[in-house]
């Protein structure tokens, strides 16, 4: 039986305050210390079926990992995390916990959760200035792999990072091209630098580098390589993880109006382009002092988010349904709200109007009543007749989804694809219709988390080792 | 890894270079109408030029690029040796070659060398290629000569009148398809208002018309539509769908208006780049 602890409170995450972060772009949350970190875990009832690990899609020994931590050893809480996951610091950052991890914790039935990301992203970064090699092998460099078995990922975001790492691990050398001329996917052109820093990311690529991957930057698939290629050089399995890299636009009157973006190039810009601290670097950004945003999701948010600190004046979301059928983070529509950032809700983009030189100067919306629920399960937004606004705006962000990019998936013949043009993969191994290549993440599900990535990418390098090694996997 | 810079010739002194590049992986893929993205220093911006050249063999792509913005100012410090840090390629959908009789190839301004691999592959593909090239006066004019080695026909219009026939190049194009209605297709690469001008050009003759469209870009592969051009009515990507399109269909002006869209922050850039090399030059 378990014992009943007394009732301590969830440790609360120290932040910047609103008012000064929503004009810089360091982190918003600051980190535990160990003494919040040893608290923390110390909540933890260190359950004998633990729902948590169910609850994480690359199975984190959670319970291990914060038993160490109660005990102050961050070194072994470290180990038990790497063991399966090879990005803690990013994921104790972006996971969405509520739905996972900390939404099956047994204490949040009756009151609040342990706070698992948040013990998760205080171990991986005590670790930041130690080699993760070292620390795992007593090894200043890990084995180098064995050059007889080779794989390659296609793209060097969290699915593929999470094959490269589960690969390497085993003895597999693994090369990732990437199209661009950073690494990281998503966690480096998408997610901007107050919820993830750059440096955390490399720092991640970088552990993978120690332990023996090799990366390529500026190589496209289905452009620079295609997959038959990577075959006839002597690779036995092929990783796809190339994202949902194809932004979708309204496509209203105006859309083309100098001012309106897609969120894909926007936070490009800024977060690729470090176009936050234009002239240094040389990538510009469109200033906008009246900003609306199109969207509810957490693109959306980092948007809004990210014109704010840019010097916006004003920031509107603008979303067709209410609040509560916002697909964002709660954590971070409350983060947004908290810096300013105005909602308006129920609004339904109807065009976009420009002056004669062909600059954004508005936007008309359809204001919109809640029906019945839709495929979805969300209330369908219903135009009310005759009923519009018009929103001022010199800056417009388009967030409302993105699509399958067809660059890599059109040059590959064989490559069978589901009706929106997604991959259509194995639910069991992650193969997809031509042998020994395989599909992970949002090329395979449309747009959704990075742990859900990492979690498709878990699942098709077990199967690749599985059949790269035997029984050796 | 970088790229090096095997050869760099000087074809307009401080306005306009060619670079032959060692890139055999872009080279051995590189058809006419691709381009590639290069970014020449960390904290630099990445930014697309069309291939003018590519040698599978020597694994070698050539570029020309004229001087305009920060990234371009900053490639013409750069000499044969020297290495640019990011080049990625090659990309958009290459030129539709096909035996078809005889082509004509506009090309005006750095244009021209993006031309050149076109007309090279029409050359090849069997079509009679009749160049037609423009520039201000004949010191200016890029490509004479790599187009006189394979096109029969070499028309050259100037300005002033320096070097072939004075005028523009949409009227030496008027006259050589009012002679001969047995052109196939027309080519176009150069600065907007010209293509504009030659498929306006052209239009009245009902002859097939190709533009290759130099739109913003960033990342090159279809991830952020800045290069959205409207062809026909329709919104399509520069870098994936294109960068050529039907000349007839597309929305110039808004191409216009939208190559604008950071003229302020681009000329801010140059200007501190160059602030910069004037104190690096005190220094030294």
């Amino acid at each position: 039986m378990t014992t009943k602890k007394p009732d301590v409170p969830r440790t609360p995450m120290p932040e910047q305050p609103a008012a000064r972060r929503r004009r810089n772009f360091s982190e918003v949350a600051l980190g535990y210390d160990l003494s919040m970190a040893m608290t923390e875990a110390s909540r933890c009832l260190q359950c004998k079926k633990p729902a948590c690990v169910k609850g994480c899609p690359v199975e984190v020994n959670i319970k291990d990992f914060v038993g160490h931590l109660a005990r102050g050893d961050v070194d072994a809480a470290y180990a038990a995390i790497k063991a399966t996951n090879s990005l803690p610091a990013v994921c104790g950052r972006v996971c969405p916990q509520e739905n996972q991890c900390e939404g099956s914790c047994i204490l949040g039935k009756k009151g609040e959760p342990v706070a698992i990301g948040r013990l998760e992203r205080f171990v991986a970064d005590a670790f930041a200035a130690r080699s993760a090699c070292e620390e795992l092998t007593g090894r200043p460099k890990c084995a180098a792999p064995r050059d007889e078995i080779r794989v390659a990922c296609i793209g060097s975001g969290p699915s593929s990072l999470t094959v490269a790492g589960y690969l390497s691990a085993r003895g597999i050398a693994v090369t990732v091209y990437e199209a661009l001329h950073e690494l990281g996917g998503v966690l480096t052109y998408g997610i901007p630098e107050f919820r993830l820093p750059k440096a955390i990311v490399g720092r991640e690529i970088a552990a993978l580098e120690q332990s023996g991957v090799t990366f390529v930057t500026n190589w496209v698939g289905g452009k620079t390589f295609t997959i038959p290629e990577l075959f006839e050089k002597g690779c036995q399995a092929v990783f796809i993880g190339v994202g949902a890299g194809l932004p979708r636009f309204l496509n209203i009157p105006g859309e083309n109006l100098i001012g309106v973006f897609s969120a894909n190039e926007y936070l490009t810009r800024v977060n690729l382009g470090r176009a936050y601290a234009f002239p240094e670097y040389d990538t510009p950004i469109f200033p906008g002092k009246k900003v609306a945003v199109l969207g509810g999701g957490n693109v959306a948010m980092d948007s809004a988010r990210t014109a704010l600190r840019l010097g916006a004046e004003e920031v509107r979301l603008v979303y067709r349904r209410s609040k509560e059928e916002m697909p964002a983070r709660a954590e971070e529509l409350h983060h947004a709200l908290e810096e300013g950032v105005i909602l308006e809700c129920l609004c339904g983009p109807l065009a976009f109007t420009g002056d004669e030189r062909g600059y954004l100067t508005g936007l008309t919306v359809q204001h919109m009543c809640l029906g019945e629920p839709d495929a979805s399960g969300r209330c369908r937004p219903c135009p009310i007749e005759g009923d519009t606004a018009f929103v001022p705006c010199d800056l417009a962000v388009v967030a409302v989804g993105t699509g399958p990019n067809p660059v890599l998936l059109s040059a590959t013949p064989g490559l069978e694809k589901n009706g929106r043009g997604y991959v259509v993969v194995d639910e069991e191994t992650g193969e997809t219709s031509i042998p020994n290549v395989f599909a992970g993440g949002d090329i395979v599900t449309g747009s959704a988390t990075v742990i859900l990535a990492m979690g498709a990418g878990r699942r098709a390098a077990k199967e690749i080792a599985r059949r790269l090694l035997g029984s050796d996997a | 890894m970088p790229t090096t810079i095997l050869a760099k010739r000087r074809l307009i002194p401080g306005k306009t270079s060619e670079l032959v590049l060692d890139a055999p992986h872009i080279a051995a893929k590189a058809r006419p109408g691709n381009f590639l993205i290069l970014r020449v220093a960390d904290k630099g911006e990445r930014i697309p030029l069309t291939i003018a050249d590519a040698d599978p063999r020597e694994g070698t792509v050539t570029i020309v690029y004229l001087v305009l913005g920060k990234t371009t100012a900053h490639l013409e410090t750069l000499e044969a040796g020297d290495a640019i840090l990011d080049v990625c390629g090659p990309l958009g959908e290459p030129t539709h070659i096909e035996k078809t009789g005889t082509v004509v190839c506009v090309g005006g301004g750095t244009g021209i060398a993006a031309m050149h691999h076109i007309a090279k592959g029409h050359h090849r593909a069997g079509n009679h290629v009749v160049a037609v090239i423009g520039a201000r006066n004949k010191d200016l004019l890029l490509f004479y000569d790599e187009l006189s080695a394979f096109c029969p026909e070499v028309l050259v219009t100037t300005d002033d009148g320096s070097m072939g026939r004075k005028g523009l190049v949409t009227e030496a194009l008027r006259d050589r398809l009012a002679s001969d209605r047995t052109v196939s297709e027309v080519v176009a690469v150069g600065p907007v208002p010209m293509m504009r001008a030659v498929a306006e050009t052209t239009r009245p003759f009902g002859v097939k018309t190709t533009v290759s469209l130099n739109s913003i870009m960033v990342d090159g592969i279809g991830m952020c539509g800045a290069c959205r051009v409207t062809v026909g009515g329709k919104v399509r990507f520069a870098c994936v769908d294109g960068p050529e399109f039907d000349g007839h269909q597309v929305n110039f002006d808004e191409l216009c208006a939208r190559l604008g869209a950071f003229r302020d922050q681009e000329r801010v850039s140059l200007e501190k780049f160059h602030e910069c090399r004037c104190h690096d030059h005190q220094k030294a």
